[in-house]
C-alpha cells in the first residue's frame, strides 16, 4: 500500500461526474504513476478533458474521489493544487495580452520570484522548447505561428517545475510536420525531465508515440488501460477501429 | 455682430463656460466609472442581477434630461441646484454605456483564456485584474467613449439648474434670438464632443492588443496617462476652490429670462458692494428657482406677485394688486418661509400689443376698443401664454375676442412679427424694451382680466437673519424701478446687446445705492 501510494501521484477512485443531470464520467478507477506518460484516448465527447479538469479542480467529482500525492483535490487550497500542476491546452491558450516572456513567467510570478529568477528561468525555458530567447522574449502571441505558439505552451506549463503536466490535446491544430517534430520533442523533454504527464488526444498514431500506457475512454468510461504494445495486440473492438484508421493512412502513403 | 467680432469680445467669459463643461464631463464620467466597472464585473458574477440592473440603466437613459432634473431638485443631499444635481443627473446617464460595455467586455474574452487563467494557478482577483478586465478594456473604453459624448451633449441641459456650462450660452441665445451666442455654445460642444471622441479614440487604440505592436506605443500611454492625471488635478482643484467658499455665501437665482436676471444681477452687485460674497445661480428654467429655494440651496430670487399668487399657491387670479400681495406674503411666510420684499415698482404683466400707428388711426385705447376689429386681425400668442389658465382661453372669452387667425409662436418673435405685420394683436411682456423702439402700442386692460404681476424679491427668512445686509438692500430697492426704467434696462441688453453687469453697475451708479 505504502509503495503504491509513493509510486501514485494522481488516483482515481470509484469517480464520477455528471453535469446538469447527463453522466459525464462514470465509475472512473485508474492509478497515473511517477514519472509515466499517460494517455487518454477516445473521440470528442467521450470524457477525457473532463478526466483532465478533475486532476486540477476545474471540476470536483460528483461521487468518489481524485487524489493528488496521496491528498484528495477538494482538500487541496485549489490555487496551491493548480500552481504544482502545469496545464497546455489546445493552442496554448497563451494571454493575447502579455508578451512570451510574461506568458511563460507567468506561474514562477504568481508564486512570487524575484523577477532575476524569472528572467533567467524565462530563457532557460524558451531554449528548452527550441525558441531563441532574444528574438522570442519580447513579442506577443499573435506575432507567432501555431507550431511556436504551442511550444510557448509547453514551456509555460514546465515555469515553476510541477511535477505533473495535464496536456488537452497539445498538438492538434498543428500541421502533421509540424505535429510529428514537437510530438518527439516533447517525448525528449518529459524523459529528460523526469516529469508525470496526462495527455489527452483522439490520435491514436500520436498515443503510440508518446504513452507509456493508453488509456481507452467510451462514453465516459475506461474501456481499458494498456501499454502501447498489448493495445497493438488487443482484440477489443474499439482498439481495432482505431489501428484500422491508422492501417487506411499506411494505404494512403 | 460678426460671429468673429463676438467671439473676440466674449472670449474669456466662452472659455470659462467650456472649462465648466470640461470639468462638469469629467468628473461626470469619473465617478460613472467607479461606480459603473465594478458594478458591470459584478453582473458577470452574478448572472440573476443582471436583467434587474441593465433595465434600470436603461431606463434612467430614457428619462428626459430636464425632467431627471426636475425630480433630483426636491431630494436633499444629492438635489438641488448647481453642480451637485447636474453631476447626479450625468452620471446616472453614463452609467448604462459603461456598464454594458464592461459586462459585454469581460463576458467576451475567450472562455479559453479564462480557464487557462484558473488552471495556472491565478486567483479570482487575479483573473479579474490581469486577463478579464485587460483584455475587457477597449470594449469598456469604447463605452465610457460613448457614455462621454452623450455627457457633453446633456451637460448642455446642465444650465438650466445653474450648473453652467456651454447651455448657459445655447439658453440665452435661444432666448434673445442672437445667433451669436447660439452658435458659440452649440459649436463649442460639438468640438468639444468630438475631442472627446478623438481622444478616447486614441486611448481605446492603446488597449486594444489588436492593434499594439510589440515595442511602440508605451510613451503615448505615459502621455496619456499624464493628460489624465493633470485634468483630474484641474479638476479637483476646480472643485475644491468652489467648496473653500461656499460657506459665507448669498445664493442669489434668477429665472430664465433677461428681466429676471437682471433683477438678480442688481441684488448680487449690491451685496457684493457691501462685501457679502455672492453665488450667481441665474436663468434657471420653470419653476425651479421656486423649489431651490424651498430646498435650501438658492436665498433669494425675483418673483411677480401674479405668478405666487396663481402657479405656486394655485389661487384663482383676481385683480386687486394690494390683495394679491398681502395674501402672498402671509402664504409665503407660514407655508415656506419665505419672505416677501416690498414692490419694486413697476408690473410686469402681459401686454397686448398693438402697431402704433393702428392705434392711433383706430383710435383705440383699451382691449375692449380692439375688440371689434378681432375678426379681421391675426394674433400672435407665445406658448406660455397659448397654455396657462390665465392666457388665451380666459382672456378671449373675457373679452368676447375672436381672431381671424391665431399663431402659436416664441415669445420673443411676436415684437418682430407685429412690427412686420406678419401679425396684427400679440400678448407681450409689460416690461419688454422693443415695445418703445418698435413704436408699438399697449392696450389697456379695461375689465382688470390679468392678475397683478407686481415685482419682489423672494428671500429666505433665515437667510435675512443670517445676512443683515440683504435686509438694507431689500429696503433700498422699495419701489426704485419704474416701468419705463425696466423697459430701458431690458433693451439695453436684448436690444442693444449689451453686458449685463456693466448695464446694472451703470444703474447702480448712477442711482447712488
Amino acid at each position: 500500500m505504502s509503495d503504491v501510494a509513493h509510486r501514485a501521484i494522481v488516483e482515481f477512485d470509484n469517480v464520477s461526474f455528471s453535469l446538469s443531470g447527463t453522466n459525464i464520467i462514470t465509475d472512473l478507477n485508474l492509478i497515473v504513476e511517477r514519472g509515466e506518460t499517460l494517455v487518454l484516448l477516445g473521440e470528442s465527447g467521450c470524457g477525457k478533458t473532463t478526466t483532465l479538469k478533475l486532476v486540477n479542480r476545474l471540476f470536483e467529482p460528483s461521487a468518489g474521489e481524485v487524489r493528488v500525492e496521496g491528498k484528495t483535490t477538494t482538500s487541496w487550497d485549489p490555487i496551491e493544487l493548480r500552481r504544482r500542476i502545469g496545464y497546455v491546452i489546445q493552442e496554448g491558450g497563451l494571454f493575447p495580452h502579455f508578451t512570451i516572456a510574461r506568458n511563460v513567467g507567468l506561474v514562477p510570478a504568481l508564486a512570487g520570484w524575484e523577477q532575476q529568477r524569472i528572467d533567467e528561468r524565462v530563457r532557460e525555458l524558451l531554449s528548452l522548447v527550441g525558441l531563441d530567447p532574444d528574438r522570442f522574449a519580447e513579442r506577443y502571441p499573435r506575432e507567432l505561428s501555431g507550431g511556436q505558439r504551442q511550444r510557448i505552451g509547453v514551456a509555460r506549463a514546465l515555469a515553476a517545475d510541477p511535477p505533473l503536466l495535464l496536456l488537452d490535446e497539445p498538438f492538434g491544430a498543428l500541421d502533421p510536420l509540424t505535429r510529428a517534430s514537437l510530438q518527439r520533442e516533447f517525448a525528449d523533454v518529459a524523459t529528460r525531465l523526469g516529469k508525470t504527464a496526462i495527455l489527452v488526444t483522439h490520435d491514436v498514431r500520436e498515443a503510440l508515440i508518446l504513452a507509456r500506457r493508453i488509456g481507452l475512454m467510451h462514453k465516459g468510461r475506461l474501456l481499458l488501460l494498456e501499454t502501447p504494445e498489448q493495445f497493438l495486440a488487443s482484440d477489443h473492438p474499439q482498439v481495432r477501429a482505431y489501428l484500422e484508421t491508422l492501417e487506411l493512412k499506411g494505404d494512403d502513403r | 455682430m460678426s460671429f468673429w467680432h463676438f467671439l473676440q469680445l466674449n472670449w474669456s467669459e466662452l472659455l470659462s463656460l467650456v472649462q465648466q463643461h470640461v470639468v462638469l464631463v469629467f468628473i461626470a464620467i469619473l465617478v460613472a466609472v467607479v461606480i459603473g466597472v465594478p458594478t458591470g464585473v459584478l453582473l458577470t458574477r452574478y448572472r440573476s442581477l443582471r436583467g434587474p440592473v441593465l433595465g434600470i440603466a436603461n431606463v434612467m437613459q430614457t428619462i428626459p434630461s430636464l425632467a431627471l432634473f426636475g425630480f433630483l431638485i426636491p431630494l436633499p443631499f444629492i438635489g438641488g441646484i448647481g453642480t451637485r444635481t447636474a453631476l447626479v443627473a450625468l452620471v446616472l446617464y453614463s452609467l448604462l454605456p459603461i456598464i454594458r460595455n464592461t459586462v459585454t467586455g469581460i463576458l467576451g474574452v475567450d472562455p479559453n483564456v479564462r480557464e487557462a487563467a484558473v488552471a495556472m494557478g491565478m486567483t479570482s482577483s487575479q483573473v479579474l485584474r490581469q486577463v478579464e478586465l485587460p483584455l475587457a478594456m477597449g470594449v469598456i473604453v469604447t463605452g465610457i467613449r460613448v457614455a462621454t459624448v452623450i455627457a457633453v451633449g446633456v451637460t448642455t441641459i446642465a444650465a438650466a439648474v445653474g450648473a453652467g456650462g456651454l447651455g448657459v450660452y445655447i439658453f440665452r441665445g435661444l432666448r434673445q434670438y442672437d445667433n451669436n451666442l447660439l452658435l458659440a455654445g452649440a459649436l463649442s460642444a460639438a468640438l468639444l464632443a468630438l475631442a472627446a471622441d478623438f481622444f478616447l479614440g486614441l486611448l481605446q487604440r492603446q488597449f486594444s492588443f489588436e492593434a499594439k505592436r510589440s515595442v511602440a506605443g508605451s510613451t503615448t500611454r505615459k502621455l496619456l496617462l499624464a493628460a489624465g492625471v493633470l485634468i483630474l488635478v484641474i479638476g479637483g482643484f476646480a472643485l475644491w476652490r468652489g467648496r473653500a467658499t461656499s460657506e459665507a455665501r448669498v445664493s442669489v437665482g434668477s429665472k430664465d429670462f433677461t428681466e429676471s436676471a437682471l433683477l438678480a444681477e442688481i441684488v448680487a452687485q449690491m451685496l457684493e458692494a457691501r462685501g457679502v460674497p455672492v453665488e450667481r445661480r441665474f436663468e434657471l428654467g420653470g419653476n425651479l428657482p421656486h423649489e431651490a429655494m424651498i430646498a435650501g440651496t438658492l436665498d433669494l430670487y425675483p418673483e411677480y406677485t401674479g405668478t405666487s399668487y396663481t402657479a405656486i399657491l394655485h389661487h384663482t387670479p383676481i385683480s386687486d394688486p394690494r390683495a394679491v400681495y398681502e395674501q402672498v406674503k402671509q402664504e409665503y411666510a407660514a407655508k415656506f418661509n419665505v419672505a416677501v420684499s416690498e414692490p419694486l415698482g413697476f408690473e410686469n404683466t402681459f401686454a397686448m400689443l398693438v402697431r402704433g400707428d393702428d392705434a392711433r388711426r383706430l383710435n383705440l385705447k383699451t382691449i375692449s376698443d380692439a375688440a371689434p376689429q378681432a375678426p379681421q386681425w391675426r394674433a400672435g400668442f407665445g406658448q406660455d401664454f397659448m397654455s396657462r389658465a390665465d392666457g388665451y382661453p380666459g382672456f378671449s372669452k373675457a373679452y368676447g375676442l375672436k381672431f381671424a387667425e391665431v399663431r402659436e409662436m416664441d415669445l420673443s418673435l411676436t415684437y418682430i412679427a407685429l412690427s412686420s405685420k406678419q401679425v396684427d394683436l400679440v400678448a407681450g411682456n409689460s416690461t419688454e424694451g422693443r415695445i418703445a423702439t418698435l413704436d408699438l402700442f399697449q392696450l389697456a386692460d379695461d375689465r382688470h382680466y390679468f392678475p397683478p404681476y407686481e415685482a419682489v424679491y423672494l428671500v429666505r427668512q433665515d437667510s435675512l437673519m443670517r445676512v443683515p445686509a440683504l435686509q438694507e438692500v431689500m429696503t433700498k430697492l422699495a419701489n426704485g424701478i419704474s416701468t419705463d426704467e425696466m423697459r430701458r434696462l431690458n433693451y439695453e441688453i436684448d436690444g442693444n446687446k449689451r453686458d449685463p453687469k456693466e448695464v446694472v453697475k451703470e444703474w447702480i451708479a448712477k442711482r447712488g445705492l
